[in-house]
């Protein structure tokens, strides 16, 4: 299993838009992605509903992990869509 | 030919068919075992491929927040935390339809247990399971009718959510069987000038297809009119036109005393069309819907986009006005008993000063960017004592006009010693009538006591334009009031000095003060005072 840390860019957090885009982009890889807080249980990244409700804020920090053949490459893909600004 | 009364809540005829909204399907309580779960998994994930689609497909000629909502909602729709409910019920037992609901139902208790912008992401999820049902079920998706051709919308009462996609091309006018002048239904209607009747009880009988007479003026719905009737509207509303479209520019009387016409807008995309300002500049799209405020900056951009567009001009911006209906996560997700007499408005602005402070600097830097002649206020004042703190913490950031509304019965009282603390006064008069009458707006049943006619509501509008006079200072109305052509000449004679209204109500607002001299005018005031 392969995790990174991110800053999320989106002033809003991952609701509405960013949340959207996030999830949109994880249901297209090849291997299932979780997010979370450091510390804290992960969610499935391709659940909009699981994602809202971690109500993670702008500039909050959070950890993205995958597992299996092209992890790497689909946690690279999420964490860069992370640090965008979503919203803007 | 049957008449159907109830309340006007926005002025004009049209004829045209009926399509009602269709009710959210119901299930019965009981349902037969099934052991076909496979099948009825692929029907359930059939209904919400088929949801999630539509809901994209009507997102794409949409722009903006609209636009988002549906999008997320597409995107809830196709959560796979709802597919993996719904397979633990079909295992179960359950057939589709109840696999759904119940699927969904998990979700929304979950989401309502987190609280705050979650839950109120609640009624997207109810939306989603009443349209996944309806799927499967091969019914009518619940919600606004589909039609390519025109047609008077009918329904029990309209939420948010339908508005956000009502097509104003399609929708001749409004018929619902609940709601009150001051609704949400009704404020929407206005602002996008369709004609609308609401708690009228009768529509419960009107059914897709028939033929009605919409009096939105009068507030009447006539079923199956006969032809006569039709064309004798139809030719008194082309009158109605020509007479409108006779007047143009600034308001004034027919001998020529000034009332200045204004926009109330709600945001960036305003159109500065015949108007002479803004009197009301509503703040709270910025900030409803949000976990975290605006930044300064993001406020400065968002502001100068309106203060841009009515350049030269005055624009009255009112500070953020959050509480009772418009709830603001982060400044009151208070569970108050009564929302409406609670912290809400500029009582919300006290308890998060740091939030006003960043408003007013933010207006303060949009007014620097731009030419417009700005001038802010502050919702829901109670006290002289308030009105002269606001001022203070606003001339401080820097903005040179200060007023505040007045929407609460104490400030009418009061109105001279609030006057003796800011420059202009503006009432909400939706507000007001609420709490003189103690009447909830968003009761049907109430909706005399909000009449904005009522003797004790004009009463009390006449004593703050009275104390704008003594004081020499100008006394605006920002309220629905202010956009019914009957009451302008009578607001005028009170001495009322500007008018402000949503963009389609200002011709017939222009028209109705031409049509009359300012000694008419202070002649009706008396009248519409004396009678209770």
């Amino acid at each position: 299993m392969v995790s990174a840390k991110v800053v999320v860019g989106s002033k809003v957090g991952l609701h509405a838009r960013p949340a959207r885009l996030l999830v949109e982009a994880a249901g297209k890889q090849p291997v299932r992605v979780l997010i979370g807080r450091d510390g804290g249980k992960p969610v499935p990244a391709d659940s909009i509903l699981a994602v809202m409700s971690l109500g993670v804020g702008g500039g909050e920090e959070v950890v993205v992990s995958a597992d299996g053949e092209g992890a790497e490459r689909a946690l690279e893909a999420i964490t860069a869509l992370l640090a965008e600004d979503l919203d803007a | 030919m049957e008449r159907l009364t109830g309340s006007p809540a926005s002025p004009g005829t049209v004829f045209g068919p009926a399509a009602r909204m269709s009710a959210p399907p119901a299930l019965p309580e009981r349902w037969d075992h099934v052991d076909d779960a496979p099948t009825e998994l692929a029907r359930a994930v059939a209904a919400l491929i088929a949801v999630s689609e539509d809901l994209r497909r009507r997102a794409e000629p949409l722009s903006g927040e609209a636009r988002d909502i549906l999008e997320v909602q597409s995107a809830m729709a196709a959560d796979p935390a709802i597919e993996d409910g719904v397979r633990e019920a079909v295992e179960a037992g359950s057939p589709a339809a109840w696999a759904l609901r119940d699927s969904f139902d998990a979700q929304i208790e979950k989401l309502a247990a987190i609280g705050g912008y979650l839950a109120e992401r609640t009624t997207d999820l109810a939306d989603l399971r009443d349209r996944a049902i309806a799927s499967v079920l091969g019914l009518a998706p619940p919600g606004l009718p589909v039609s390519d051709k025109p047609y008077v919308l009918v329904s029990g009462d309209l939420a948010p959510a339908d508005t956000v996609t009502l097509d104003a091309s399609l929708v001749l006018a409004i018929v619902t069987e609940k709601g009150g002048p001051t609704s949400h239904t009704a404020i929407v209607a206005r602002a996008l000038g369709i004609p609308a009747v609401v708690a009228c009880a009768a529509a419960a009988g009107l059914a897709d297809g028939d033929e009605v007479l919409v009096d939105g003026t009068a507030g009447t719905v006539v079923r199956d009119p006969d032809a006569e009737l039709v064309a004798e509207v139809a030719r008194q509303t082309e009158l109605a036109r020509e007479e409108l479209a006779r007047h143009s520019g600034p308001g004034s009387t027919k001998d020529g005393h000034p009332v200045k016409l204004l926009l109330n807008v709600g945001g960036a995309g305003a159109v500065a069309a015949d108007a002479e300002g803004v009197g009301l500049f509503r703040t709270e799209f910025l900030f409803l819907d949000r976990v975290e405020a605006p930044t300064v900056e993001e406020q400065r951009a968002a502001y100068g986009k309106v203060f841009a567009e009515f350049g030269g001009r005055p624009v009255v911006i009112r500070t953020l006005d959050a509480g009772a209906d418009k709830p603001v996560p982060f400044a009151n997700a208070d569970d108050e008993p009564n929302p409406a007499l609670g912290v809400r408005g500029y009582r919300v602005g006290v308890r998060n000063p740091e939030l006003l402070a960043a408003q007013l600097e933010a207006i303060a830097l949009a007014t620097g960017d731009h030419d417009a002649q700005v001038q802010v206020m502050a919702p829901m004042i109670a006290t002289p004592a308030e009105a002269a703190a606001f001022a203070r913490v606003a001339r401080a950031a820097g903005i040179s006009r200060v007023g505040v509304m007045i929407e609460i019965p104490a400030a009418a009282v009061l109105a001279d010693a609030i006057l003796a603390e800011v420059d202009f006064v503006s009432i909400g008069t939706n507000d007001l009538s609420q709490y003189t009458f103690a009447a909830d707006r968003m009761l049907g049943e109430l909706g005399f006591l909000l009449d904005p006619w009522q003797p004790a509501l004009l009463h009390l509008v006449s004593g703050i334009a009275a104390a704008g006079a003594r004081a020499g200072k100008p006394v605006g109305i920002c309220g629905e009031a202010a956009s019914d052509p009957g009451l302008a000449p009578v607001f005028a004679g009170m001495g009322i000095t500007s008018l402000s209204m949503s963009a389609p109500a200002v011709p017939a607002v222009r028209a109705a003060l031409r049509g009359r001299t300012l000694a008419e005018c202070q002649a009706l005031a008396a009248e519409a005072l004396k009678s209770s």
